[in-house]
């Protein structure tokens, strides 16, 4: 009764669920980013094209892919385990899950892993989409990956942070509307924070979306605003940190066993 | 043998409140339990304790000789419940929803022979593809009661499954909950519904203020509260006759109805023959036996 072969098909079938759940609604969770993505990158491309040369070799156009594919990723690993989770609650259904013997490791995990995917996926889909336009080879493609993963994890934790912390759903919005857009159009996303004046660059460095995509730029680029060793290290404390966060409240029961 | 269920001394606090205050109780294996009580009493709040959706203040409850808390797991395997709330998850049909539940709790595909039993036997064959917001209120309860099942707990805690269905579908709701007890499984089942209570469960707990105010066999309770009235029609001018002549028998009126309490049988044939006696001529006649409700409705306003 409940040996790791029960549990890991427990956390599998948890997984599926999540994957399937945010596949169901594909045209929602896939479709409109990928598209808002695309979007970005027709104006932007349009309006400064090649105008601008960001670092050597790199024009605007280019420079802003990688940005908007990590934008993109760090938004729906966000929503997705935050969504899911408010939907649940909000719902009742969240009893199922409950009710189970699944643990909170278990549940973080499945949460977790549904997440990335889902970022990595509409992620995958913009860069796929941007090869029309641009020529755009990975250099050190383990950077993409891994700053693709952790900060798919982050924002996979915070959003179920989010999810668990947030009673109704003007909450969770507040969460997307004062602190992940902001922080990620402040990031970087759009523009190399060497052209910033000091004091905001300063600032910039207090964001840790702007280590998340400045490093995962380093991928494509092999160049970068700041070390990309010194980007990876704190967007892997972050995820540590909040992944420790998450478990404290999925193991305490914090607003869902009560 | 191991109980199915044993609450030590439970209690839950919620500031002043106290909702569940002290349960001591054990369920037997094989019993069909009913936890009885009015709105507020602390049935769900026992029930959701024992389900781990609530943490007790003080206490301990073991599900099959598992604590819900230090054995959670093993506890959480060994019951299957069903929530009050019809709950569902819009994003799946009946088949996928009852086959995440099963994975949910380690089974793999080897079980889904016994997830489609489960749908027939719920007469949810034509509905097991229809994804769960189209169900009527009546379908979504029946997949909720499959869903308890799918990975064959042996203890089943039903949550007020009959609340707000009709009359066709609780009567097979009640039997298809009796062939489940005698299959051997364990049945907890919480109800408004005394008449329900009283025809399908062996024990009852009746609660009031997060107190159990009683606890017997169904039989012994009725015949332990028992109250058999004698109920005689007359005419209204015998009716100010008696209340002169029969002093010593206290009884009530009611639209041309005296009502006499009877402490045993042969009080009835008593006042019969004192009326007969006295040339008072009865229209009508008949005996009540009290049932659960009178029972529940005395205790709790005793208490």
């Amino acid at each position: 009764m409940n040996t790791l072969r029960d549990q890991l098909i427990g956390t599998w079938t948890l997984l599926k669920k999540e994957l399937l759940r945010f596949w169901r609604v594909a045209f929602q969770t896939v479709a409109a980013p990928v598209i808002t993505g695309i979007l970005y990158l027709l104006i932007f491309s349009q309006v400064l094209g090649d105008r601008l040369e960001v670092y050597e070799g790199v024009n605007y156009l280019v420079f802003l892919i990688p940005g908007l594919i990590m934008m993109s990723l760090l938004q729906n690993s966000f929503s997705n385990s935050s969504s899911s989770l408010i939907q649940a609650k909000i719902m009742g259904n969240i009893v199922f899950l409950l009710l189970t013997p699944l643990s909170y490791l278990q549940l973080f995990f499945a949460f977790l892993i549904a997440a990335i995917v889902r970022g990595m996926f509409v992620g995958i889909c913009i860069y796929l989409i941007a090869m029309f336009y641009v020529d755009l080879p990975i250099q050190h493609p383990w950077f993409v990956f891994i700053f693709a993963f952790c900060g798919g994890g982050l924002m996979g934790a915070f959003g179920m942070i989010a999810g668990i912390w947030s009673t109704r759903f003007d909450q969770m919005a507040a969460f997307g509307n004062f602190v992940i857009m902001p922080l990620s159009m402040l990031s970087g996303v759009f523009y190399s924070i060497h052209s910033l004046p000091p004091i905001w660059q300063n600032i910039s460095h207090f964001n840790p979306f702007f280590y998340m995509i400045d490093g995962f730029r380093y991928g494509f680029f092999g160049q970068s605003d700041t070390s990309p060793y010194l980007s990876l290290l704190i967007v892997v404390s972050f995820f540590i940190i909040l992944s420790f966060i998450t478990i404290r409240m999925l193991k305490s029961g914090y607003k869902l066993r009560n | 043998m191991k109980k199915a269920i044993v609450f030590k001394n439970v209690r839950k606090n919620y500031k002043q409140l106290k909702a569940v205050d002290g349960i001591s109780l054990s369920i037997e294996q094989g019993e069909f339990f009913g936890l009885l009580g009015p709105n507020g009493a602390g049935k769900s709040t026992l029930i959701n304790m024992m389900a781990g959706l609530v943490k007790p203040s003080d206490g301990s409850i073991s599900v099959m000789g598992f604590d819900v808390n230090k054995e959670y797991q093993k506890a959480r395997h060994s019951v299957g419940i069903v929530p009050q709330e019809l709950v569902f998850d819009p994003f799946f049909n009946v088949r996928e929803m009852l086959r995440f539940q099963a994975g949910y709790f380690g089974k793999d595909k080897s079980n889904d022979k016994w997830v489609d039993e489960v749908i027939e036997r719920l007469d949810l064959t034509e509905k097991s593809s229809t994804n769960m917001r189209k169900l009527s209120g009546g379908m979504k309860r029946r997949a909720l009661i499959a869903q308890a099942l799918v990975h064959r707990p042996p203890v089943i805690v039903l949550d007020e499954p009959t609340a707000g269905v009709d009359v066709e579908l609780r009567q097979k709701l009640w039997s298809f909950i009796k062939e489940l007890n005698n299959e051997g499984h364990t049945i907890v089942l919480t109800t408004h519904y005394l008449e329900e209570a009283e025809a399908l469960c062996n024990r009852v707990a009746m609660m009031k203020s997060g107190k159990i105010v009683a606890l017997d066999s169904t039989k012994n309770l009725l015949k332990e509260f028992s109250l058999k009235n004698l109920k005689v029609r007359l005419q209204k001018n015998n009716i100010k006759k008696i209340a002169t002549l029969l002093k010593d028998t206290p009884f009530e009126e009611e639209d041309g109805w005296c009502t006499f309490k009877l402490q045993k049988v042969s009080d009835a044939s008593n006042i019969i023959e004192k009326l007969n006696s006295l040339k008072i001529q009865i229209l009508d006649l008949k005996v009540i036996e009290s049932d659960l409700e009178n029972i529940f409705l005395k205790l709790t306003s005793k208490n």
